[in-house]
């Protein structure tokens, strides 16, 4: 089974790689281009067949690994 | 005093440290690889600074799942003083031994220099050699060390005196409250972004940090 975790700083989190984004996108005439933050993205191959079980495990993931939830959330898409 | 320094792959601050800790207390530290699984007794475990991992998907993200790290939390969690510096401060954070995260400096920039620390609380086996408030001078060298935490958690760890440290002038990284270095709520884990085993020779530029190693060698020996 596919999984697509997006990774993406919680709101409140202030995010200087965006504002540095936002201002380099200004700077090649994009104008009105706004509250760009900056996250991850991750696919990753699971074994389990089951859909219930891949998404607890995933959460797991997430929560021990792939996130750091003081400053950030995660969605997590599966795709069977 | 028996100490150990953790080396992860890409540690580049494990031999300052080991140095500092071998010159002021006398003792050379065990150097314990990152993927044994077993401490030797000591009294103190130092994580070094460093591009752990080269900072993969978080800094200190993948170090704080190695295996010698529960190793280090056991004991740490059992009171054995835990110093981070740098690299360290954010496998501390990783691991759930300190709270809040470092992320990317505010400026986006590396930042390498000498900046003035406040001394915010003396009450720890790391800084009783201190005064309170007193401004040493240490070097930062990081990336990533705007220390960020909920405003309950910055509150909690400021009324609780876990504020070991504070940059004393320009804020370098725009940390919250100007922190530089968090103790645990039993003091005895402490992560800072500072390199006090940088300056502890005047012909390397300054001697401000040999009093944290002294402190430790006088209370752990």
């Amino acid at each position: 089974m596919k999984a697509r975790i997006h990774i993406t700083l919680k709101a409140g989190v202030l995010d200087p790689e965006g504002k540095a984004i936002e201002n380099a996108l200004g700077s090649l005439g994009f104008d009105g281009v706004n509250d760009v933050r900056k996250g991850k993205y991750i696919e990753l191959e699971i074994a389990d067949s089951d859909e219930t079980t891949a998404r607890d495990n995933l959460t797991r993931m997430c929560e021990a690994l792939l996130a750091n939830t003081v400053i950030e959330n995660y969605a997590i898409d599966l795709e069977a | 005093m028996k100490s150990a320094v953790i080396v992860f792959p890409a540690s580049n601050c494990d031999r300052d440290a080991a140095v500092a800790l071998e010159r002021i207390s006398g003792s050379k530290p065990h150097m314990v690889w990152h993927g044994d699984s077993d401490l030797p007794e000591v009294d103190l475990i130092v994580l070094p600074g460093g591009f752990s991992y080269g900072d993969y998907l978080r800094c200190g993200a993948m170090a704080s799942q190695s295996p010698i790290m529960k190793e280090v939390i056991k004991k740490a969690k059992a009171g054995t003083p835990t110093l981070g510096i740098c690299n360290g401060f954010q496998v501390l954070t990783e691991c759930g031994l300190l709270p809040g995260v470092l992320m990317r400096n505010a400026g986006l920039h590396f930042v390498c220099k000498t900046v003035p620390l406040s001394v915010e609380n003396t009450d720890t086996v790391f800084t009783s050699k201190y005064g309170q408030g007193e401004v040493i001078d240490v070097p930062i060298a990081h990336h990533d060390g705007n220390y960020f935490a909920d405003a309950d958690t910055l509150d909690r760890v400021e009324g609780e005196g876990q504020v070991a440290f504070r940059y004393a002038n320009d804020n370098p990284n725009g940390s919250a409250r100007d922190i530089a270095g968090i103790v645990n709520a039993k003091s005895n884990v402490l992560g800072l972004m500072p390199h006090p085993e940088r300056v502890i020779d005047q012909q390397l530029g300054g001697t401000d940090g040999a009093p944290l190693f002294a402190a430790l060698t006088e209370a752990l020996s």
